[in-house]
């Protein structure tokens, strides 16, 4: 066992405290020790996107950052998403259009739409897919989800 | 993955130090894209992972048209393509950073890594080598330049030895005449690796219609990305027209040597260095003209 190293950093705008082993994956330590299971494990590679979240307001895969890493770095996952028990309207379009099947790659399709959205509230169907390209879907067969992120837009838009 | 220690260092020289004098394999983590699935997978070891994201020099980015461009090796791809004016000035290396995995990964992923993983098929390295970029190497006996185009040795090996470190690639300033070009060639739209692929830079005399200078880069298709030095002399003075691009691609096809492996033949391969290699310069041709 080699020693554990103490990290700060902020997850959903909450200050929290940890101590991992330096070969951790943030995604290792978001599970294991902060009980975030939102974040999926689906490859641990890199390709598949469900392990999502956003590191200093960009999307990353969880399982290829090291959790001593975040040192003083801020943090949002899934279970930011929603808000005093309100769904986010991202979240409401993938449950009402179906967009997911076994649900395994959803929270990083989420997290990588809202992402989309924030920073491009009028994305054309290329926008989405090609930045949707590093999530992957087993189930879906993605036009549900291209669908559903439209209908997000959508409905931001009209706020 | 193994257990290893972790070394956060804020200056080059406290990098540099703890790289030449760790016990056992120290590795450079940039933005990981390559290097955790490596340690992960056990492709390689690390007994030292030293993170370089936290000095200064590693993550500027700096551009003003006199100067030309500094990129930090550990610059993540997104904030090249996201910048303006240095998208407009080096389309090729922008080009190249959009397509690097897709958007998570290049929230991460730098071009100092991608240069330093020294894969055949990096995408960053054709537009490093075709825009004429110098590599800032620091080490525990000073700094050096390494030509882009000199950099990498074999697949997965380059020329930075025991303590040195990538800090900085230089790229000159924009010709006025000038335009880049990048391409590669995968079976489909986004996330895969390059079967084959080119890069292109030229400057236009005042007519814009005779190629004063052009540098072309093809990767992909050697053992290490290729400078295409005849391809690159011969189209000076050149008129710029599709036959002159056809005849550089030609040209370009000579220093490929490529494998034949489950993404394409070697056949395959040369023709698409043509293909791209004129594909590029016409692009760089369409941009020089503005
Ligand atoms: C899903 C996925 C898709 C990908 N798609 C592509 C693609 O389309 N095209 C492509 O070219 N690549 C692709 N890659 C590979 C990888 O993302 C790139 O090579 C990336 O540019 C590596 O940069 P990094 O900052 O993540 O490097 P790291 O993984 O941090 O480092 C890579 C190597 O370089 C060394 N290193 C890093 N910085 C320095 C430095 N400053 N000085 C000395 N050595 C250094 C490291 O020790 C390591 O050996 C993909 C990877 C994944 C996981
Ligand atoms: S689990 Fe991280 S990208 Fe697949
Ligand atoms: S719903 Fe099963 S992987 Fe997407």
């Amino acid at each position: 066992m080699s020693k554990k190293i103490h990290v700060s950093t902020t997850v959903n705008g909450e200050s929290v405290e940890f101590l991992c082993e330096a070969r951790q994956s943030l995604l290792e330590v978001l599970r294991e020790n902060l009980s975030l299971t939102g974040a999926k494990e689906g490859c641990n590679n890199g390709n598949c996107g469900a392990c999502t979240v956003m590191l200093n307001g960009v999307p990353v895969n969880s399982c290829i950052v090291l959790a001593v890493e975040v040192e003083g770095a801020a943090i949002e996952t899934v279970e930011g998403l929603a808000c005093h028990g309100h769904l986010h309207p991202i979240q409401k379009c993938f449950l009402e259009g179906a967009a997911l099947q076994c649900g395994v790659c959803t929270p990083g399709f989420l997290v990588t739409a809202k992402a989309l959205l924030d920073k491009n509230p009028n994305p054309s169907e290329h926008d989405i897919r090609f930045n949707l390209a590093n999530n992957l879907c087993r189930c879906t067969g993605y036009d549900k989800i291209v669908k559903a992120v439209q209908a997000a837009a959508a409905e931001l838009q009209t706020r | 993955m193994k257990s290893f220690d972790y070394a956060a260092p804020t200056s080059l020289a406290e990098a540099s130090a703890l790289l030449a004098h760790a016990n056992g394999q120290a590795r450079i983590l940039a933005g990981g894209t390559d290097l955790l699935v490596q340690l992960r997978e056990h492709l390689r070891e690390a007994d030292l992972v030293v993170d370089v994201k936290r000095i200064p020099e590693l993550m500027e980015l700096s551009f003003t048209p006199e100067q030309g461009l500094r990129l930090g090796a550990s610059v993540p791809c997104y904030r090249i393509y996201e910048h303006a004016e240095v998208s407009a000035a080096y389309p090729a290396l922008a080009e190249a950073a959009r397509i690097v995995g897709g958007w998570q990964i290049q929230s991460r992923a730098s071009v100092g890594g991608n240069l330093c993983n020294s894969s055949p098929a990096g995408d960053t390295i054709a537009p490093l080598i075709a825009l004429g970029a110098s590599c800032t190497v620091v080490g525990p006996e000073g700094t050096r330049q390494v030509a882009a185009e000199e950099f990498c040795v074999s697949p997965g090996k380059n020329v930075l030895r025991r303590g040195e470190l990538l800090s900085t690639i230089v790229f000159p300033p924009p010709a006025k005449s000038g335009g880049s070009a990048y391409e590669r060639f995968i079976p489909r739209n986004e996330m895969d690796i390059a079967v084959a692929a080119a890069g292109s830079w030229v400057e236009l005399d005042p007519s814009g219609k005779t190629i004063k200078n052009a540098r072309v880069a093809i990767t992909a298709v050697a053992p290490t990305p290729r400078f295409a030095a005849e391809a690159s002399q011969w189209l000076a003075g050149k008129p710029a027209t599709e036959e002159t691009f056809a005849q550089a691609g030609e040209l370009a096809k000579k220093v490929a040597s490529p494998i034949t492996d489950m993404r394409g033949t070697q056949e395959f391969r040369v023709h698409l260095v043509g293909v791209l290699t004129k594909r590029t310069l016409a692009k760089a041709v369409e941009r020089a003209r503005g």
